[in-house]
């Protein structure tokens, strides 16, 4: 074959996979309710930018759901997203951009969009913007939204442990961030506090949305023994895996991520952002929003926890039953004792695990099999 | 039963051949003849959404050249693939299949990141005009080194660089995530992967004299780096030496060697300046945009290049145009989902078919197609 030739074959190949790719992200196009010209409150535009695809069945999936519960139950709002935009140099350019076309609230979901928005943000005082998952923002405009996704993977340890035979579970890890350590030392906390023996098996896949990856990595699970798969990455790809080999699995993200992953889904503990995002926009629009740095848990409705076909009534009964101990302050998953991987006590009997230690966590619980890339020691009780 | 096949038929046939000459016209018109077609084949896909192809595309040129804005974010994405398209460009001229622009990108942003974090404490008082200029460099050496490594495995083994360029571009992206995630991580970023931002005074200054910009554009001097660039390859390839043993290497590469060239040096400098320009598309597109490490500094430019340049037919000049008008592909993609509500993978879509057509077309034109009579085939 002529050079020349491959040299156009590799560039129709790099062409070809660009195409493939936008293909398997591309999704119908949203339907938008017109801006109507009735008498009421006053208009809303609200603006979304997501990091995936609408539908990665995920993370991305999750907080169009919540655009979508905007739609339907805030009256005069009209709203607009953009997927796919990369956290780079893209992310700046499409923020200020819906904020020159008028939109009021911009939400913008994902971790490295936090440097952008707080720019865009200074630049345009009269809009609202909400950044996800970060910890940066001001006193007027700009403000970050999370959720206590810990209590829920908690109940999913619960759960998980319940369900396993022989105690071993996996879990399927995206980055070693604290949001996702703290997850996984949840996951082994609610699993022992069923089954003291129970241990959680971690792989990282350096990806938050990676099918093929995520499904490798809950087979290498399986093989080692694992027969719980507990997902933190975006698609139900993991727990299917365990399904098709009879074992069973924890999904993630959203209220439907158990319906196509098969009848070894347990359950998923999952995001509701609707209500909230509604709030802020009414907020927003009545003149009352101030940015407070919110940190919302199961008692605001902004996680919650939805059974699949494996959950058994003795897995249903055990944890609804924690979950309205956590809604009525009755338990909280950080309390104390908290003994570290190496075993030494953590945090005594009688203390929490603090916020301030939850958002900068960096090292495994008792129970928990694997290590962390950069790492640090776990602290010591006095 | 084989008599029957035998028989001639009557009628005529379809012969596909070689043209010996194209004349010129065919060579401008079979492009743009293309590129009509994709954006025909395109409208389909966008009125197969329901959606009126005229008004989406115009939704798309007016959101990425009809005002100012648009215009800025069309430069800011054409730096990166200016420079990794010129990079990348110059190997192809040699036939050096480097589509491992990606990652040196990656590494170029990684030596300079790490230079523009550390250079402040190291060289306290320096201007910062002499740092700026060191990080740059060190952004370049940085591509050039992850471009060398693979052209020299090609030039004293015979490795395939289309396979070791190819994987190094993996190897750099999760050197990235480890630096940002153990090696540089801001202690204050709540363990998020991300190195601490660097000194303000190190930003990459905007690119002075672009008056019709709103005043708030960041349109950084990377910009000025490409055009530079692109003189030095063309001047290195329509006047140096270098560049004509680089085109007779591409040619023939046993001519050039019986011509007494020396391939392997020339493959081993070609990959480093191929590299170099890739890192230094990082470097700046760090300095001037991201102003810190993390990971997904590049959404895929390197790849993008390789298309660029093919498109370009390789010619610098060229290679400026199209990635100015990739770049505005790119932003158009965003706006069409704003303004028209669109899924945002049609301007994917778009660039996969513009490059299709045009490629396809390019090697249509090199046969003529013509009627025969069978009697005149079997004869």
């Amino acid at each position: 074959m002529n050079r020349h030739r491959i040299g156009m074959l590799v560039t129709f190949l790099v062409a070809l996979s660009m195409v493939l790719g936008a293909c398997a992200k591309a999704t119908p196009a949203p339907t938008v309710a017109p801006p109507t010209a009735t008498p009421g409150p006053k208009p809303m535009k609200v603006a979304f930018v997501y990091v995936g695809s609408v539908g990665d069945a995920g993370w991305t999936y999750a907080h169009d759901l919540g655009r979508k519960y905007i739609e339907k139950h805030v009256p005069n709002v009209t709203t607009s997203y953009v997927e796919n935009v990369p956290e780079g140099a893209d992310a700046e350019r499409v923020i200020r951009d819906f904020a020159q076309k008028g939109y009021n609230v911009i939400f913008t979901t994902s971790f490295g969009y936090m440097d952008a928005t707080a720019k865009v943000a200074e630049e345009f005082p009269k809009t609202v913007f909400i950044h996800i998952s970060g910890y940066k923002r001001n006193d007027t405009n700009f403000d970050n939204l999370f959720g206590r996704m810990y209590q829920m993977k908690y109940l999913a340890g619960m759960a998980a442990a319940m369900k396993s035979q022989n105690g071993k579970i996996g879990y399927v890890a995206p980055y070693p961030i604290p949001e996702v350590i703290r997850h996984i030392n949840m996951v082994a906390r609610g699993a022992r506090s069923v089954n003291p023996k129970a241990t959680v098996q971690v792989v990282w896949i350096n990806s938050w949305f990676d099918p093929p990856t995520e499904r490798e990595a809950a087979e290498t699970l399986l093989a080692a023994g694992c027969d719980v798969i507990v997902t933190g990455s975006d698609t139900p790809g993991p727990v299917q895996a365990a399904s098709e080999k009879g074992k069973w699995g924890m999904a993630y993200d959203s209220p439907n991520a158990c319906d196509n992953a098969g009848d070894g889904c347990i359950g998923v503990p999952h995001w509701n952002w609707g209500p909230t995002y509604a709030k802020i926009v009414e907020e927003v629009r009545a003149g009352t929003f101030k940015p407070t740095g919110s940190w919302l848990g199961v008692k605001d409705g902004l996680v919650d926890f939805k059974f699949g076909p494996a959950a058994t009534a003795a897995i249903k009964k055990a944890v609804n039953e924690k979950k309205q101990e956590i809604i009525d302050s009755k338990f909280d998953p950080r309390s104390g004792p908290v003994y570290a991987q190496d075993g030494h006590l953590a945090i005594a009997k009688g203390d929490k695990l603090t916020d301030k230690q939850l958002l900068n966590m960096k090292w495994f619980v008792k129970g928990v099999i694997g290590k962390i890339p950069g790492g640090e020691p776990a602290p010591t009780a006095k | 039963m084989t008599t029957w096949s035998k028989v001639p038929r009557r009628g005529w046939t379809l012969r596909v051949e070689r043209r010996l000459t194209r004349p010129r016209w065919v060579q401008v018109a079979v492009p743009i003849f293309s590129i009509v077609l994709a954006l025909l084949a395109g409208a389909l896909i966008i009125a197969l959404n329901h959606v009126n192809p005229w008004a989406a595309y115009k939704a798309m040129y007016d959101g990425a050249f009809g005002n100012g804005y648009g215009i800025a974010g069309t430069f800011v994405k054409m730096i990166p693939l200016l420079l990794a398209g010129l990079g990348v460009s110059i190997a192809f001229r040699m036939k050096l299949w480097n589509i491992g622009a990606e990652g040196q990108l990656y590494f170029g942003a990684f030596l300079s990141g790490g230079l523009a974090l550390f250079l402040p404490k190291w060289l306290p008082g320096w201007p910062p005009w002499l740092l700026i200029s060191i990080i740059v460099t060190g952004g370049m050496v940085g591509g050039a080194f992850w471009g060398i490594i693979p052209g020299y495995l090609k030039a004293k083994l015979e490795v395939n660089e289309i396979i070791t360029t190819l994987m190094m571009n993996y190897i750099a992206i999760y050197w990235m995530d480890y630096v940002v995630t153990v090696l540089w991580r801001d202690p204050h970023s709540l363990g998020f992967p991300l190195t601490p931002q660097f000194d303000r005074s190190l930003w990459l200054p905007r690119t002075p004299g672009l008056f019709f910009l709103p005043a708030n554009h960041r349109v950084h001097i990377g910009l000025l780096f490409g055009l530079a660039a692109m003189a030095l390859i063309w001047v290195i390839m329509r006047y140096s030496k270098w560049g004509y043993e680089i085109k007779v290497i591409g040619e023939n590469s046993r001519a050039a060697k019986y011509a007494g060239m020396n391939i392997a040096r020339n493959v081993i400098l070609v990959m480093a300046l191929s590299g170099a320009l890739a890192g230094l598309a990082g470097a700046s597109e760090i300095l001037g945009i991201v102003h810190r490490l993390q990971h997904q500094i590049s959404p895929g430019y390197g790849y993008t290049a390789i298309i660029i340049a093919w498109l370009a037919k390789l010619n610098p000049i060229a290679i400026v145009l199209v990635s100015f008008l990739f770049g505005g592909l790119l932003v158009a993609g965003d706006q069409i989902q704003i303004t028209m509500h669109m899924p945002g993978a049609i301007s994917s879509i778009l660039q996969g078919l513009i490059l299709f057509f045009v490629l396809g077309g390019e090697i249509l034109s090199e046969y003529k197609l013509r009627f025969v009579r069978r009697e005149e085939e079997l004869s």
